[in-house]
């Protein structure tokens, strides 16, 4: 299977290893990512806030590479790229006028037929027999806490994957690796996004509360699927801790990472080694002991 | 032919844009019109006298009042040329109001208009045929479908009228909702104590005939003529042999397989059931789809302990054909479900309330059956999840009402009433108990409610917070209920020991197939449509069809029964003579003409084109040609329209009349 691959430029920053496993699993999982040539920014926070046009005109014009390529779909695995994509997408559709005024922008055409997917969609046209086909490990010693944070299911009017107030898609996907789920309350709650520069604080307060919700419904592992929650609930991690004496840590892993445990690959290939939060002494010991036995 | 005009200036509502004065003038210049005046107030005692005085003094046979719209007074305008001896379908309306006075400012092009109009009806009513009304003769028995309280109602004033009635209710019992509430607003009175006896009336009065666990299958024929067929369900039980002894649903092996529909699915019920001990009639049903006989044929414990052999598994539905003459339809409600699986895919549900996933997050309904002493808890208030008293409970508004993007754009209407009402009823059994209500708006617009709903915040002290809930989930037992508070501007958050979502009222699911069945209109969002929301609001557009209570629009007990009294007069008004008199505009059909095409029958919305057989002296089928059945035309003149061949005409708006008006204009 091939399909279209925007990697978002958090893929090569902060959340390398996020971008690092995608790579990884899929090869493993024979599919083939082929790259949007000469992606650029989705037009994702800083983009949208500054002017509406120029987060339309950065997502079309992605948009309208891939299509010259020939590619049908696009995956992609950041929550913001995916929701910028999607979006771009819609309000072109519902409206011809602007459509045309991007279209000038970017000195472009677009027929603007792409579907774009994100993560899970992607595992579920995978199927979990593939997973389960190619499973090396099963890490039923985790217990996981699945965080949507907002802006995978949404905008719903737009996006129309699971419900947007009660998803389980994610948990669904999780339960094929032999992992539990946890049931828990903060799965869709905000982790201060963008937050985590210019008032810290915020995020510490926020991310805290997700953090202490999960381990409290006895979660040992968190598992996200965004490059922004990753860095607010890892790296911010530590300045929780730091705020708040006493405070118990718990590894956050990418939904990649944890597909990717499960297909066998290690912390290396991963990228798993370079979270903040500490993985492997937590569980990996667990998991090996699993496969002795 | 001498036509006479008459021009009204309706007060100042014509006279203030149109030169009436000018408009008589030119229309005295026009063929055939030998009188042309104006006056105030046409419509007026005085007014009438005129048109009439000139009909005798100059031998006039044709008549044009330029007034308001033919709506309003075509009517009376009609039957004063008749009384004066004139056929009234020889007199037409120009609407001088509506579509001159009220939409232009400019008097002088309103004047033009007008005059233009008065000529169009003039070309018009040189043409028109004299006609006479259609007589049909009328059945003087009713159908009530729905046995809640509407139908209850109605079906007693009728029959206490001296009428038969037919009265046909789907499930096993009749009652409908409000015998599932506990007291009622704003009296606090209990439900079933007001409720019951009726039911007990309705089963014993000679003149109803009662069909539960019934359904309407079919609807033929037309105003005071029809012809409807009933399923009755087979319940399995000889309703002519049982005793209502109770014997059978006691030994009933099924404890814990079928969830009562009339608790609310808060508590079990058998195999073999009634839905409620009051049940009326107090005949059991089996549930086929839960019981061991059906399943396997292992079971037959309900046979062995009837003394009476009522037991007949073997039963069948029947189905039963009745003349009827009215239909009042009185199908009532359903809560909307905001289950994670909603009905509808537009529909996107309340996941954030956790409705379906939490046990202590009940609906409305739910909690009636909670705080009612015939309920699964014997009314004490008891949390479903683990049967503590709940120490604090959130009560929340408009779930699916007002909300366009969820739910429903309209108001339900009772749910302010009601949710006081919970309150107040929790409050008097829990002392210390607390009680939060969130709301965008209390409307308690009604008798005695306003009131109702002041004593439940100043002599209860329920608390009232206006603002919505954005979430609810679990924690240690308790439901963090997170929501706003837009009159202090804050965040706000409640641990409630349970919660009630005051979900919207919606129309039933199979709504729009019955209105399919007796073929009248519905709204979209699936509740029966009135024909004037203010002058005709309990009649179908399809004639001879009434309505009564919330099948037509979210309504509480008081306005159910008012109009459901409404609309059994509105039924007796049509046993009132034994033929019945119609509009003489229908549809026609020229035969020659006819190709037999029938797409006049797809698209007539009345189903009032029929198929006849034309047939040689020999009896050898000829052709087939469309029919109109005279009963069910409304003259709504779609079938016109449309056929390709112009062989239907509508009598009164000929194509020949209706070019002439065009021509005039030109």
């Amino acid at each position: 299977m091939q399909i279209g691959y925007y990697p978002g430029c958090s893929l090569s920053g902060t959340a390398k290893e996020y971008g690092k496993s995608v790579r990884a699993i899929f090869k493993q999982l024979d599919v083939e990512l082929a790259d949007v040539t000469d992606w650029s920014c989705c037009g994702a926070t800083s983009g949208h806030v500054t002017s509406h046009k120029l987060a339309m005109a950065l997502s079309a014009r992605n948009l309208a590479l891939a299509e010259k390529q020939g590619l049908k779909e696009i995956f992609a695995p950041c929550a913001a790229c995916f929701g910028r994509l999607a979006v771009t997408k819609q309000e072109l559709k519902n409206s011809p006028a602007l459509k045309e005024e991007i279209e000038g922008i970017i000195e472009d055409k677009l027929n603007n037929t792409i579907e774009i997917i994100n993560i899970i969609q992607l595992f579920q046209k995978i199927g979990k027999e593939k997973i389960a086909e190619k499973k090396v490990l099963d890490l039923k010693n985790l217990k996981a806490a699945c965080y949507y944070g907002c802006l995978l299911v949404r905008p719903f009017n737009i996006l129309h994957f699971d419900d947007a107030e009660q998803p389980t898609s994610f948990e669904e996907l999780v339960k094929s690796t032999g992992a539990e789920v946890v049931e828990w309350n903060y799965k869709l709650e905000c982790c201060g996004a963008a937050h985590s520069l210019p008032r810290k604080d915020i995020v510490v307060d926020l991310s805290k509360k997700i953090l202490d919700d999960a381990m409290k419904h006895g979660a040992n592992v968190l598992v996200v699927a965004c490059p922004m929650c990753h860095s607010n609930l890892d790296m911010r991690q530590k300045n929780i801790i730091k705020a708040n004496p006493g405070q118990k840590e718990i590894p956050v892993l990418y939904l990649s990472e944890l597909i990717g445990l499960c297909l066998g690959l290690d912390n290396k290939q991963l990228g798993i080694n370079l979270h903040t939060i500490d993985f492997n002494i937590r569980l990996k010991k667990n998991v090996e002991e699993e496969v002795a036995k | 032919m001498k036509i006479g005009v008459f021009i009204c200036h309706c007060g100042e509502n014509i006279g203030r844009t149109v030169d009436c004065v000018r408009v008589a003038k030119a229309c005295s210049f026009f063929p055939n019109v030998v009188h042309s005046v104006e006056y105030k107030y046409m419509c007026s005692d005085p007014g009438q006298n005129m048109i009439k005085q000139a009909i005798k003094d100059l031998k006039l046979d044709g008549v044009v009042v330029g007034s308001c719209s033919p709506h309003m007074h075509e009517k009376t305008f009609r039957k004063a040329v008749s009384d004066a001896g004139v056929n009234p379908f020889l007199c037409e309306i120009a609407n001088l109001r509506e579509h001159v006075s009220w939409v232009h400012d400019d008097k002088e092009v309103a004047t033009d208009k007008a005059i233009d109009l008065m000529r169009f009806a003039v070309e018009k009513v040189k043409r028109n045929a004299p006609l006479k009304t259609i007589q049909v003769p009328v059945t003087k028995r009713t159908l009530v479908i729905g046995g809640g309280i509407a139908g209850i109602q109605a079906a007693l004033d009728v029959a206490n009228a001296g009428y038969e009635v037919v009265l046909v209710e789907k499930e096993p019992s009749i009652g409908g909702h409000m015998s599932q509430l506990s007291e009622t607003f704003p009296t606090l009175d209990c439900s079933q104590c007001i409720l019951t006896p009726r039911m007990v009336e309705v089963y014993q009065h000679p003149k109803i005939k009662l069909m539960t666990y019934s359904e309407v299958e079919k609807v033929e024929g037309f105003i005071g003529n029809f012809k409807v067929t009933i399923r009755k369900k087979a319940r399995f039980v000889d309703d002519t042999l049982c005793s209502g002894c109770g014997d059978c649903a006691i030994k009933c092996p099924i404890k814990k397989k079928a969830l009562s529909e009339f608790d609310e699915k808060l508590a079990f019920r058998s195999a073999i059931y009634v839905p409620f001990p009051q049940a009326v009639p107090n005949i059991p049903v089996i549930d086929k789809e839960v019981c061991t006989y059906f399943k396997n044929g292992k079971c037959s414990m309900c046979v062995k302990v009837c003394g009476r052999n009522a037991i007949k598994f073997d039963q069948q539905d029947e189905f039963i054909s009745e003349d009827i003459g009215a239909i009042i339809v009185a199908t009532g409600y359903k809560l909307y479900t905001i289950d994670k699986k909603p009905e509808a895919s537009e529909i996107k549900g309340y996941g954030e309330y956790g409705y379906g996933k939490y046990k202590d997050v009940v609906d409305g309904l739910q909690f009636e059956r909670i705080a009612s002493a015939s309920g699964p808890t014997s009314g004490e208030f008891q949390r479903p999840s683990d049967g503590k008293t709940p120490k604090k409970i959130v009560f929340i508004q408009c779930v699916g009402s007002r909300d366009e993007s969820k739910g429903f754009s309209y108001c339900s209407k009772i749910c302010c009433m009601y949710t006081a009402k919970h309150a107040m009823l929790y409050k008097h059994k829990v002392h210390d108990g607390e009680a939060y209500v969130f709301y965008m708006d209390i409307r308690a617009g009604g008798k005695m409610y306003e009131e109702f709903v002041r004593r439940a915040i100043e002599e209860d002290g329920v608390k009232y917070i206006r603002g919505r809930v954005s979430r609810i989930y679990e924690e240690d037992g308790k439901y963090i209920v997170k929501g706003e508070d837009t009159l202090a501007g804050v965040p706000i958050q409640i641990d409630a020991d349970m919660v009630v979502l005051a979900t919207a009222m919606v129309a039933q699911t199979d709504a729009p197939k019955l209105a399919q069945t007796i073929g009248m209109p519905y709204d979209n969002y699936g509740f029966y449509s009135e024909v004037h929301p203010k002058l005709r609001p309990v009649e179908s557009s399809t004639g001879g069809v009434f309505l009564a209570g919330a099948c037509n629009s979210p309504r509480d007990i008081p306005d159910s029964v008012a109009m459901a009294s409404a609309a059994a007069a509105k039924a007796l008004v049509l046993f009132g003579s034994d033929m019945l008199e119609r509009e003489p505009t229908i549809a026609f059909v020229n035969e020659n003409l006819c190709a037999g095409c029938f797409y006049c029958k797809k698209v007539c919305a009345y189903n009032a084109i029929e198929v006849k057989q034309i047939k040689d002296k020999n009896g050898n089928v000829i052709k087939e040609v469309a029919f109109v059945n005279s009963g069910l035309c409304q003259g709504c003149g779609t079938c016109n329209a449309t056929c390709p061949s112009k062989a239907i005409e509508l009598i009164g708006y000929t194509d020949e009349q209706i070019y002439a008006e065009i021509a005039a204009l030109m």
